[in-house]
């Protein structure tokens, strides 16, 4: 296909051949250790995942093998090609999807296709055969006019994909393409990304922080802080927490993320989370489930269980032992039951409705869930929660309050932890507690112990002095919290907190939001990770501006189609709700048009 | 396959410059920043410098404080009335005056005291002109004005006497002037000596003209001195911007990764921001003839070459400093500081380079504007004299060469 010295012999056995290469950042004074001696190979026609932490080195992995970063040691072959010394050759031949997609977004759909068509040299018969195919794939081709900015995620990401298919690539490397993509488009770009690799043969690379999306590859590299803990078949990794993973049933009344808690707290215990109303667990090598005084059912495990098993040998902290903390004082229990009162609640900008007449109502010491694809209209639905925003209709009382109207009082009983990092990133960590601790009127004594009390309860003591900006992403949510927690509120407001955090950030947060409910704060929050729900009291699940299902989770599960094989997830019961409420002709019509809904 | 022929012929190389090339209009045309750069702003420069920073005063309110009442007196007074450069209130105190300038209501009071006519008939008579001295630029200007106010009177005094004295054999008297700075009493020998030359009018017609013409001239050198900063405005600046947003944004971690190349990619980012340039320089060519009516002297197409070799040093700058921030607002920062600030301040558009300290002077030998404005001063006011335009291109064609050559080697296919 290419004239090339590489491909005049018989196709090598290797599209990728990576041998022991390391690479050392310098970041202002410190060096980081992005690679250390990491070797990989994927055969053709192969889909390889790359899955671990944040940090683990999978994106500079994937740019490595795109000659876009120098290699200090080892080597990478590409199709043949030295990666160090002849990587245009490489990139005139793979296709690549960074994370940030590429796409130009005042560039309509077809120009954007258009532009890499060109730069790849394709014929207008090749785009003839090879455009129809492509939109059949995407369903891109009802948008084609349609500027890429104002596509919704999964959109974005389809035509990232499309784009770096106008030529049939020989390799394809993915960089966490399902990031911030609602379940439902998340489940379609598998679906093509299998076809690829399965009918037109293609090799793929794929990192995810997903772990269920690496049970569909051939090949896992599991990855943290730079080294390989792991690489074979995904069954192979999940073998590794063979015969000690169980299902446990919480007590009559308990929730069940109280008794993952508690678990979480057994040394015997490597890992457990809420899953379908029990408790998914992972016991550690020699104990079994004895140890923890209950009688759990076997079950079968999961990449996710090898995974944890993997990173809690390697010492990776596989036990999620942060996050248990006490309140120096928790809130008084108030006369009234109800935290949060919200009823038809609308907001409009311009035609476009984000918020289309919500209603639910919180009760103190609930966990509560707002669940939802991008765009759904959540952190809209929390700005007027939190006065930011003014609603265009409908009531809402929060602790008793409408806190747009409200007095400072009101505000002193609400924290709210924004979707982005909100601190000031100059100021050292210490400093940042210092000024909401004034900003919150406490003062001498009262400001010190408050401060001394959320750096030992968010481990943040050691790194004090630490400028908040270079805080590694689970430290800065950590911060971000016990700033939002420092004048002790009633009710705690978390925007999409867990997005983009890694599996073992994302148990430790949940750990804290637990402790922080038993302690009888009432806590509200956003999240797109539909497993998440688990975890909550009471949970709505938004799309398009509308509430399409509430109640506990049980309750939501319960509206999922039966799945072959086992119980429905959390996400199988979103997608059911949102192709119902879709399909549903007699009601308003939901924005089907992928137009990204405005703020969300 | 599908796959394209070889990616390094210069067919395939030229067909992937096009592409990038017609990608970036796109971006231009849709991008309202781009437009308002490229396009708005250079419009409100020209009209901002052209009608709004000139040094020509009009309608300076002045106060005439008649304490005389005789028809000479009258005469001075309806001087001032109907210039067209002092919008003149009559018939106030002095008391008046004085409050009026202090809360600079009038920038000049002119006052003629009650013996002005008895003065004028002995000799020895004075107008005081008193200015407001705190914008001593716009004072000079109305000093001169007022000076030539009273020439114009002392002119038409002396033909009237003259003629008179052609009937009555008498002498003519000299008329005077005399002013003092707002808020110094005291007159100084300068002002004095300023004060003995009107006490002796010349000639009056020709010079005049020549004194208030003086106004035009500022648009004469403001206009073609646009260019400079409009050719800056748009070579570095949005270049830089735009640059550092394809490194912000991603879009060039994937266009990496294709067979493109690198020059491809700075062509790509060269060719239309080049063209928005020389629209920008036809709005201000049209805008200085047709608006200002600035005297072209040399020819279009050495104007237009050495514009475009500006140009090119402009969007030499601009790639190299986005390559190596990639950060929009460190590269709109540096770009404004390093390409902008010394077009403006250190080219010797604004300040003449020769009335700077020799320090500051040396560095201007680096600001690649000063050649610039140097080659449109010569070519607008004096024509295409050689000798300064030939040593100004060369110097301008070898910090193009080194910036351009710079630009490639910052620009790299790496990430992270």
């Amino acid at each position: 296909m290419i004239a090339g010295g590489a491909d005049k012999t018989a196709a090598p056995p290797k599209v990728v051949s990576i041998r022991g290469v390391g690479k050392t950042f310098r970041r202002g004074g410190a060096r980081i250790r992005a690679l250390d001696n990491v070797s990989l190979d994927a055969d053709a026609g192969s889909l390889v995942a790359l899955v671990g932490p944040d940090g683990a080195g999978k994106t500079t992995l994937l740019r490595m093998i795109a000659g876009l970063v120098s290699i200090d040691t080892g080597s990478v072959a590409v199709l043949g090609f030295d990666a160090a010394r002849d990587p245009q050759s490489i990139q005139s031949r793979i296709g690549y999807m960074p994370q940030r997609f590429g796409l130009y977004e005042d560039l309509s759909v077809q120009e954007n296709m258009d532009l890499y068509a060109d730069l790849n040299g394709v014929t207008a018969a090749e785009r003839r055969e090879r455009y129809p195919r492509l939109m059949e794939m995407t369903d891109l081709g009802r948008f084609l006019d349609r500027p890429a900015g104002k596509l919704s995620g999964g959109m974005k990401q389809k035509l990232g994909l499309a784009c770096t298919l106008v030529r049939p690539p020989r390799l394809l490397l993915l960089d966490e393409p399902t990031v911030g993509v609602d379940p439902l488009s998340r489940r379609e770009l598998w679906e093509i990304i299998l076809h690829l690799v399965r009918d037109d043969k293609l090799t793929a690379i794929v990192s995810t922080a997903a772990l269920d999306e690496a049970e569909r590859c051939d090949r896992a590299l599991l990855m943290h802080l730079g080294k390989v803990l792991s690489e074979g078949s995904p069954e192979a990794i999940a073998g590794r927490a063979e015969g000690r993973v169980f299902l446990a049933d919480p007590g009559p009344d308990e929730p069940a993320r109280r008794l993952q808690s508690r678990l979480l707290d057994d040394d015997a215990v490597l890992d457990a989370v809420p899953e379908g109303g029990q408790v998914h667990l992972v016991m550690r090598q020699g104990c079994g489930p004895a140890a923890v005084g209950l009688s759990p059912e076997p079950a079968l495990p999961r990449f996710e269980d090898g995974f944890m098993t993997l990173l809690h040998e390697a010492g990776a902290g596989g036990h999620a032992a942060g996050g248990a903390m006490t309140l120096a004082r928790p809130p008084e229990k108030g006369a009234d039951d109800v935290a949060i009162e919200v009823s038809d609640l609308v907001k409009t900008f311009g035609d476009f409705v984000a918020v289309d007449h919500v209603s639910f109502r919180v009760r103190r010491g609930e966990i509560f869930g707002l669940l939802g694809p991008n765009g759904a209209g959540k952190t809209t639905t929390f700005r007027m929660l939190c006065g930011l925003l003014a609603a265009s209709g409908g009531t809402l009382r929060v602790a008793g309050e409408d806190l747009r109207v409200a007095g400072a009082s009101a505000r002193q009983k609400v924290g709210y932890v924004a979707q982005k990092f909100a601190l000031y990133s100059q100021l050292s960590v210490r400093e940042n507690l210092d000024f909401y601790a004034s900003a919150y009127g406490l003062s001498g004594r009262a400001r010190r112990d408050r401060i001394e009390w959320a750096m030992t309860q968010f481990e943040l003591t050691e790194l004090a002095r630490v400028v908040s900006g270079q805080l590694p992403g689970g430290f800065k949510q950590r911060l971000s919290m016990a700033a939002a927690l420092m004048h002790g509120p009633e009710i705690l407001f978390l925007d999409e907190p867990t997005s983009g955090a890694d599996p073992l950030a994302r148990r430790e947060f949940w750990r804290r939001i637990t402790a922080l409910s038993d302690q009888g704060v009432t806590v509200i929050v956003t999240t797109h990770f539909m497993e998440e729900a688990e975890y909550c009291d009471h949970a709505v699940i938004q799309d398009a501006g509308r509430i399409l299902a509430k109640g506990t989770p049980a309750e939501i599960r319960a509206r999922a189609r039966a799945q072959p094989g086992g119980r429905p997830t959390m996400e199988d019961a979103f997608i059911a709700i949102v192709e119902e409420a879709r399909a549903r002709p007699h009601e308003k019509p939901v924005d089907k048009s992928g137009v990204r809904g405005g703020p969300s | 396959m599908t796959a394209a022929d070889d990616t390094g012929s210069p067919r395939a190389r030229m067909r992937r410059v096009a592409a990038l090339v017609r990608k970036e209009s796109r971006q231009i045309r849709r991008d309202p920043s781009s437009i308002t750069i490229g396009v708005l702003l250079p419009v409100l420069l020209i009209l901002l410098f052209g009608y709004g920073l000139s040094l020509d005063v009009k309608d300076v309110p002045v106060a005439v404080v008649l304490e005389d009442t005789s028809p000479a007196a009258l005469e001075l007074a309806a001087g001032f009335r109907l210039s067209p450069y002092f919008k003149s209130v009559e018939g106030v105190s002095m008391a008046d005056a004085h409050e009026a300038m202090l809360q600079r209501k009038v920038d000049a009071v002119i006052r003629i005291r009650e013996d002005f006519s008895r003065k004028l008939t002995n000799g020895g008579a004075t107008v005081e002109v008193l200015l407001h001295g705190i914008d001593a630029n716009r004072a000079r200007i109305i000093q001169g004005y007022a000076e030539g106010a009273i020439q114009m009177f002392n002119a038409r005094y002396t033909d009237h006497e003259r003629s008179a004295a052609g009937r009555r054999g008498a002498p003519p008297p000299g008329g005077g002037g005399r002013r003092g700075g707002c808020g110094a009493a005291r007159y100084t020998d300068h002002d004095r000596a300023a004060a003995g030359r009107l006490a002796a009018p010349p000639p009056v017609d020709a010079r005049l003209r020549k004194w208030f013409n003086e106004a035009d001239d500022s648009h004469y050198f403001l206009v073609p001195g646009l260019i400079v900063l409009v050719m800056t405005l748009i070579g570095a600046i949005l270049t830089a911007l735009v640059m550092a947003r394809e490194w912000e944004q991603g879009t060039l971690e994937a266009l990496f990764v294709s067979p493109v190349r690198v020059p491809e990619i700075l062509l790509g980012k060269t060719i239309p921001y080049f063209g928005l340039g020389l629209i920008g320089l036809v709005l201000c060519i049209l805008s200085s003839s047709i608006l200002f009516h600035v005297p072209f002297r040399g020819s279009v197409l050495v104007l237009c070459g050495a514009s475009m070799l500006y140009l090119l040093v402009s969007l030499g700058l601009g790639l190299l400093i986005s390559s190596a921030v990639k950060n929009q607002f460190l590269a709109s920062q540096f770009a404004v500081l390093l390409t902008f600030l010394p077009a403006l301040m250190l080219s010797g558009f604004l300040f003449d380079l020769r009335s700077i300290p020799a320090v500051v002077r040396a560095i201007t030998h680096v600001v690649p504007a000063r050649y610039y404005v140097e080659l449109l001063q010569t070519i607008f006011l004096a024509g295409d004299v050689w000798p300064v335009i030939l040593p100004d291109i060369a110097i301008l064609t070898g910090i193009m060469l080194l910036l351009l050559a710079l630009a490639r080697k910052a620009t790299r296919k790496r990430v992270g």
